[in-house]
């Protein structure tokens, strides 16, 4: 009697806590989004170069933020055995590599067009006048002006 | 060493046969590997993007591609204000996912049905709100192979924004078909008291592993494409 009593009140308390979680996670996701947009909205009037890219990373993290917020709270994750985690986890590391890698090679492929090939480098300073589209009846210019 | 120590029983009895180490059912478990890859999927395709924005002198600015909403009047410039919209209804239909899981795990049917329904509607909600932007986005002259857009600083842009614009958010929009799919069946399993009788509401935490990760993908699609 006493024992199945406990186990209700535990059972109660364990729904208060995974409830008052939610909450939480959606407060903490719904602010975090609210704070990316803000940035979005006050990076459109900022010219510098360098405050641009620091707006930018913080807006990474935030994102960042909110995937583990996701992962751990919504999926559950965080809740499962260490093994589980571990073996989601680990292999997600490869992902550093990855971004690491990929982004440094793209980036090393625009200096060397931009020493080798004079055509790329001067494609990047000539303005060109947008074309009015009405409803897409333009549109088969654009790609045939930038092949040559 | 003394972290070895207190491990070992723990661990002789999570390894020693007789239930499952990882706690979870076999089902379950196998949607987490299945989204892990899909991970990978996502991410190869983000991180493709990254490179040839990396390695290209010029970039479209993504406030003058988006600036648009329903019902809007023409030429309007309201950037990052349909997509904001886009975002919340994601959030919120991964919470009452969530709430779903959570009304299974306390065998409380009318919970969720209730939250599935909500999470149903939350989806396509979703899917409409992309399908009116790639339509407005198509009129405007975007497509596959067609950029009508200039790079920011005025220089003619090639077709890679719009090429990886369409497939990646296309592919998530598929994965969100899919996932409202899968939640409408398990609306209809959870009607016909299929997990009533079964005793637990598993299916409904798989299928709830599988929408959040749709919102996952969204968090970094969104960031990559709009703010970014």
């Amino acid at each position: 009697m006493a024992h199945s009593h406990n186990a209700d009140a535990n059972h109660e308390a364990n729904n208060a806590a995974a409830i008052s979680e939610i909450k939480k996670v959606t407060i903490i996701l719904s602010v975090f989004t609210l704070i990316e947009l803000g940035l979005g909205f006050w990076m459109m009037g900022v010219t510098s170069e360098s405050l641009r890219l620091a707006i930018k990373g913080v807006i990474v993290i935030l994102m960042m933020a909110k995937a583990f917020y996701i992962v751990a709270y919504f999926m559950h994750l965080k809740h499962e055995v260490k093994n589980l985690i571990m073996t989601i986890i680990v292999p997600l590391l490869l992902f550093v590599w990855f971004i690491g890698a990929f982004l440094w090679d793209g980036g090393s492929f625009r200096n060397l067009r931009n020493t080798y090939d004079p055509h790329f480098k001067e494609q990047a300073t000539i303005k060109v006048e947008k074309k009015e589209s009405e409803h897409g009846t333009t549109h088969e210019v654009a790609p045939a002006a930038e092949k040559h | 060493m003394s972290t070895t120590t207190t491990a070992s029983p723990n661990e002789a009895k999570l390894w020693g046969g007789g239930k499952s180490p990882f706690n979870v059912e076999y089902g379950k478990l196998m949607m987490w590997y299945f989204l892990m890859s899909d991970a990978f999927t996502f991410g190869a395709f983000l991180i493709s993007y990254g490179t040839v924005r990396f390695s290209t002198n010029g970039w479209p600015n993504s406030n003058e591609v988006f600036r648009s909403f329903p019902f809007a009047p023409d030429g309007v410039h309201a950037p990052l204000v349909f997509v904001s919209i886009m975002t919340f209804i994601l959030i919120v239909s991964s919470v009452t996912m969530v709430l779903a899981v959570h009304a299974g795990h306390n065998m409380d049917k009318k919970g969720v049905v209730r939250n599935m329904i909500l999470t149903i509607i939350g989806g396509i909600a979703f899917l409409s709100c992309q399908a009116w932007e790639w339509n407005h986005l198509f009129h405007e002259g975007a497509w596959w192979g067609r950029n009508p857009f200039l790079n920011a600083d005025g220089t003619a842009s090639s077709t890679n924004f719009t090429n990886f614009f369409f497939t990646i958010t296309g592919f998530h929009g598929f994965h969100v078909f899919s996932g409202v799919v899968i939640n409408i069946i398990m609306l209809i399993m959870t009607l016909m008291d299929k997990f009533e009788q079964r005793g637990h509401y598993l299916m409904i935490e798989k299928a709830g592993l599988y929408w959040h990760f749709v919102d996952l993908v969204w968090v970094f699609v969104f960031t990559i494409f709009y703010l970014l």
